[in-house]
């Protein structure tokens, strides 16, 4: 038979914990049945791995529908009174189309979009993480487009003026002066949209998706005592957020010196 | 119609709101090949709307432009095309403040005339030793002056090597102190024999640079004629008024 948590704690401590005063006694028995009894750290390990995986997987697919969504509704915005035949036709639909998808997703609760895609729409499917990142990426997308469109809008019609008048197209002119300068001004909210992102995968675990989340709750059940499992689980979410909050802090500073 | 003519606009139009305010109201003007027009006027006069409609940046509700002899107000012209013969400078500069001076100057020679990137940018160079900003080269906007800004903005221009320039209020923008340096680069433009349309408030380049001044006012030209005629002795009462005030 297995040996309980309590047993293999008292043949497992070091003796300056055992002998030690009676609360670091207690800490550290609640710390060894947390993390280290049963190898329970290595369930926050794959969590963080589930998580970070999702959630770039759920980025790249954001960003990717965010800028199409944006573009088609920039384009359409600036361009239909001046339009006319099939072209105006195919642009109107894609933009009614995308007008649905930013209602649509934002209107209702990721939790629940999650669970009609991985309960409904892909119940065949068991790959947790990629209906998770489809999901995740599918609710991103709706709003890095209204930050991306927000961000082309601040750009001065000048610049477009400048590039139509150099003969660039329509679409030279999003992709060379336009949208890279609408990036560079968006930077800071499409990173905290990243962080947001990346705290609201949280709730992958209403469909089983092992991450860090679901690791702290798992083990806090096992162990009959959520303290330190779950502390642990934030800390986890505050130290990646951390981590990249700083990151972009530093890619912030280097785009605004490329400009002084 | 004769064939030295670049630009032949004929019975320009913009309306809004359904004909209400009339921005241009029937403008006819010819630019001959080599021929530096300014065009002047009160402002809300139409002129700056009619130079951009010389490049569809306004796209006019009526009328025809023919640019070497094309129509570029047909829906079929593509104007894309036509526009890279004509290169535009802008009240306020329109420098793409994200690309260094020489990035700036080499992306659409580049990327719309296939050239190499050393070809432009030795082109480029050529282009910023003659308006003396060779050492401004890997400087991003934000680090210039306005009159260095608008002086790049022109050699920009230049470097699609365009069959005209339109310049829009060119200096409009700038501290009365930087004003001689860009004029002194338009001049230099003027005397090597560029074709150019000059929308500005500089009466003193009017005079001393134009072949032909345009008096635009309320969205019609008032009167045209050599610097002398309009400035020495307007025959319309319309121009005689507005050269008091700004005289």
């Amino acid at each position: 038979m297995r040996p309980s948590a309590s047993q293999s704690w008292l043949l497992d401590a070091p003796d300056w914990i055992q002998n030690g005063p009676q609360w670091l006694n207690d800490i550290g028995y609640d710390i060894y049945k947390s993390f280290i009894f049963d190898d329970r750290y290595q369930m926050y390990l794959k969590g963080l791995g589930n998580t970070l995986l999702l959630t770039f997987l759920a980025l790249l697919i954001g960003v990717f529908l965010g800028v199409i969504i944006s573009l088609i509704r920039v384009s359409w915005d600036k361009n239909h009174t001046e339009m006319h035949g099939p072209g105006k036709i195919a642009l109107g639909f894609l933009n009614a189309l995308s007008k649905v998808y930013l209602t649509v997703i934002r209107g209702t609760p990721m939790v629940v979009q999650l669970m009609i895609m991985y309960f409904v729409v892909f119940a065949t499917s068991r790959n947790k993480i990629m209906v998770g990142a489809l999901s995740f990426g599918i609710n991103s997308g709706a709003y890095v487009a209204e930050i991306i469109r927000g961000g082309i809008m601040s750009i001065d019609q000048g610049q477009t003026e400048a590039g139509r008048s150099l003969g660039f197209g329509y679409v030279s002119t999003m992709r060379y002066i336009i949208l890279p300068q609408a990036f560079k001004a968006t930077l800071p909210t499409l990173a905290n949209e990243f962080i947001v992102l990346l705290k609201e995968t949280a709730v992958a675990g209403y469909v089983g998706l092992a991450d860090i989340t679901y690791a702290g709750n798992i083990i806090g059940g096992n162990c009959y005592d959520y303290l330190f499992p779950l502390l642990m689980s934030a800390l986890i979410y505050l130290i990646l957020v951390m981590f990249f909050t700083f990151l972009v802090g530093r890619l912030e500073r280097r785009l605004r010196n490329s400009e002084r | 119609m004769s064939a030295d003519y670049i630009i032949q606009a004929t019975g320009l139009q913009k309306h809004f709101d359904g004909g209400d305010i009339r921005a241009l109201d029937g403008v006819t003007a010819s630019i001959r090949k080599g021929e530096v027009v300014v065009v002047i006027g009160p402002s809300g006069s139409g002129k700056s709307t009619f130079l951009r409609c010389l490049n569809l940046l306004e796209v006019p509700t009526g009328g025809q432009i023919l640019f070497e002899g094309i129509d570029i107000t047909d829906k079929k012209a593509d104007i894309n095309l036509h526009r890279q013969k004509m290169g535009m400078v802008f009240q306020h500069f329109n420098l793409f403040p994200h690309m260094t001076i020489l990035k700036n100057m080499t992306l659409a020679p580049m990327k719309l005339l296939k050239k190499s990137q050393p070809e432009a940018e030795k082109q480029a160079m050529a282009l910023l030793e003659r308006v003396g900003l060779a050492d401004r080269a890997g400087a991003y906007p934000s680090q210039l002056s306005g009159g260095q800004k608008q002086r790049i903005a022109i050699v920009r221009a230049l470097c699609m090597d365009p069959e005209v320039m339109l310049f829009d209020e060119p200096t409009s923008a700038l501290d009365p102190e930087m004003v001689g340096e860009v004029l002194e680069v338009m001049k230099n433009l003027a005397k090597q024999g560029m074709t150019m349309v000059v929308v500005t408030h500089e009466m003193g380049f009017a005079r001393e640079m134009a072949d032909r001044v345009i008096f635009m006012a309320e969205g019609r030209i008032v009167e045209e004629g050599t610097p002398e005629e309009i400035f020495s002795a307007p025959g319309q009462q319309r121009t005689k008024d507005f050269l008091a005030k700004v005289l």
